[in-house]
């Protein structure tokens, strides 16, 4: 088992470097920070744009393999650089990662957890009401865009304040400016901010994962070694719990990893609606601002999300499932 | 057994009875309905609309549907119901070339990969892993620089670079049980070259899977088109999309729904009724597979 974790902890660095330095290259060759300031009137000098863009390491006159090498040496630090308006690129990492991280575990972890719920229960109860009505929801949400989804829950949100008379979601940032009241109240506060934020996020992986979860479970049920369980005298509650679920949940853990890569994605467009200011939102804004190295960081941080939750759910998998430690 | 017992029984060819089978499915004729209906108001509605998308009514400003203006009128009086054909008309054309155009390549990678296998199956393998790694969105939205202002036809091709690799995958392993059936066996022995082995014996043999993951694929590449038009790194101006007709919408969505409503649903119910195609499709070819399976009692 052990040398089995070394080996995927290894393919994880391993891909982690390949994927950021496949993001860095994307990055320095498609935007154009130059462009942000020869277009300025009054021009100005050129020997100024070079000294601004040297300093932030994104001079495009001087070799990419010199500048990546740089970069790449910083990284391996733990230091990103600096954006085109020399602030710390780590300090609005710093400042941004826990907005994201907060939305993205809190929606993956409530999609996970709600979605295999209902996926199982609608397989155990195949073409009943509830099996029949969750898949409707299903389909419906997943032909939703995200974006789409987010807007009408604010939609709904605020016709739903207006009814009441009172705001109880709030829609725009992360709590209220200047809140003033008990840790308690602010904490509140906070939840208020979070609810539709972290819906338009979780609804589309409920979705997706009973949709899944029903399939992989129907599968099972119908298994020959179920009714082996059956056969031996377990009642169908004792079958579906001792040998049913362990086998239903394991493929699962494969879509948990790669559902992150998708859930950032989700979380830019969440981002930018409700106005957090996270990681997506700051994606979205710095390659609007040309700002390579910003970029980059976000580039990596989802690539050692989306690979560090690959790798846990090899681990996963292989206490789940003998077989695949057998194979390694 | 007669010789009129025999004539009684009606024969019918697979095609039939997979035609059958997909009619049977009501919520895969639902689907059908839809997309024929979204595709005769994409391209007709522009025909039988009042106002087209370039003419201005200063009359009606932000006003409400009416019986001129069937889905009401923007900021500065444009019909919304001409914009909303036009943008589902690129919605729908760049949907359906991201499909074909992604599916393919996936069938020829994937089937090269499984049938070569060795060396060429194990980079491919870990060229579409590496490619997994990166949220298409994220490398999407980067890109965009090289297409934004460009023609829309670049924007397929992003997509379609961005939307194969997991129906790569799919026909890999397709591909590797196809290897050892014995007419791939005899057709390679007798020294029939690779490619024609793979356009005569593999592909058609997996014609009902690509079938269907291009019919699904529809729906994720409407998606994604939407997605990225919607923070304006996909189709832009003078090109519209659903995607953009929301973007522009949202920011008055509270006073003023007819401006992204219209679009929004349009948006929902096409995705949806591919999603019906495909599933209707996929246990019409494939009646034994999991999802309609009984479970034991």
């Amino acid at each position: 088992m052990l040398g089995y974790v070394v080996k995927r902890f290894l393919n994880f660095i391993f891909m982690v470097i390949i994927a950021s330095s496949v993001g860095y290259f994307l990055a320095s060759s498609a935007l154009s920070p130059r462009g942000n300031y020869e277009a300025a009137n009054p021009p100005i000098p050129k020997e100024s744009i070079d000294a601004v863009l040297n300093r932030a390491n994104v001079n495009d006159e001087v070799p990419f393999t010199t500048r990546y090498v740089k970069w790449a040496s910083n990284v391996i630090q733990g230091d990103f650089g600096e954006d085109l308006e020399q602030n710390r690129v780590n300090e609005e990492f710093s400042r941004r990662v826990w907005v994201s991280l907060r939305l993205l575990l809190l929606g993956s972890l409530l999609g996970a957890t709600v979605g295999v719920i209902i996926g199982v229960t609608s397989a155990v109860r195949q073409y009943d009401l509830f099996d029949r009505s969750s898949s409707l929801f299903a389909y419906i949400i997943l032909s939703t865009p995200v974006f789409l989804l987010a807007v009408l829950l604010k939609f709904v949100g605020i016709k739903f304040n207006d009814s009441v008379g009172s705001t109880f979601f709030f829609t725009q940032g992360e709590y209220t400016p200047g809140f003033t009241g008990s840790s308690l109240a602010a904490f509140g506060d906070r939840l208020q901010h979070l609810i539709l934020p972290t819906l338009s996020i979780a609804l589309g992986s409920i979705s997706f994962y009973s949709r899944y979860q029903r399939n992989t479970m129907l599968d099972v049920l119908s298994s020959d070694h179920l009714r082996t369980a059956r056969a031996k005298g377990l009642t169908k509650r004792q079958a579906l719990f001792k040998h049913g679920l362990r086998v239903a949940i394991s493929p699962m853990a494969t879509f948990f990893a790669y559902g992150f890569g998708l859930l950032i994605a989700g979380a830019a467009f969440t981002e930018t609606i409700y106005g957090w200011y996270g990681m997506g939102q700051w994606f979205i804004s710095s390659v609007g601002k040309n700002d390579i190295n910003s970029v980059s960081a976000v580039v990596t941080f989802t690539a050692v999300l989306v690979l560090f939750s690959g790798f846990l759910a090899d681990i996963i998998l292989a206490i789940l499932d003998p077989r695949v430690r057998s194979r390694a | 057994m007669t010789v009129d017992n025999a004539t009684s029984v009606e024969r019918i060819s697979r095609g039939q009875l997979i035609r059958r089978r997909f009619f049977r499915n009501k919520s895969a004729v639902f689907g059908i309905y839809v997309i024929a209906f979204m595709f005769l108001f994409a391209f007709g509605g522009p025909y039988i609309a009042q106002w087209s998308y370039s003419e201005n009514d200063f009359s009606s400003l932000l006003q409400g549907p009416s019986l001129s203006h069937w889905f009401g009128t923007t900021q500065v009086g444009v019909d919304v119901f001409a914009q909303t054909t036009r943008g589902l008309q690129k919605s729908l054309i760049i949907g359906l070339l991201v499909a074909v155009f992604s599916t393919g390549l996936s069938a020829i990678v994937g089937s090269v990969a499984g049938y070569l296998g060795g060396r060429t199956d194990k980079a491919s393998m870990w060229f579409v892993d590496l490619m997994l790694v990166l949220p298409s969105f994220l490398v999407l939205v980067i890109l965009s620089r090289f297409y934004q202002g460009k023609s829309w036809l670049l924007l397929v091709i992003g997509l379609t670079i961005f939307d194969w690799m997991i129906t790569a995958r799919v026909v890999r392993g397709l591909a590797m049980s196809l290897r050892e059936r014995d007419f791939v066996r005899a057709a390679k022995y007798m020294g029939v070259p690779t490619r024609k082995i793979i356009v005569r014996h593999l592909l058609p043999n997996m014609a009902s899977v690509l079938i269907i993951a291009a019919t699904l694929n529809v729906g994720g590449a409407i998606l994604a088109e939407t997605g990225l038009s919607y923070l304006g790194f996909g189709v832009s101006a003078p090109d519209v999309s659903l995607g953009t007709l929301i973007a522009e919408g949202t920011s008055a969505a509270l006073t003023y729904p007819w401006l992204f409503l219209f679009a929004g649903s349009i948006l929902i119910f096409t995705v949806l009724a591919v999603s019906f195609i495909g599933d209707g499709l996929r246990d019409a070819f494939d009646p034994g597979s999991l999802r309609v399976k009984k479970s034991v009692k």
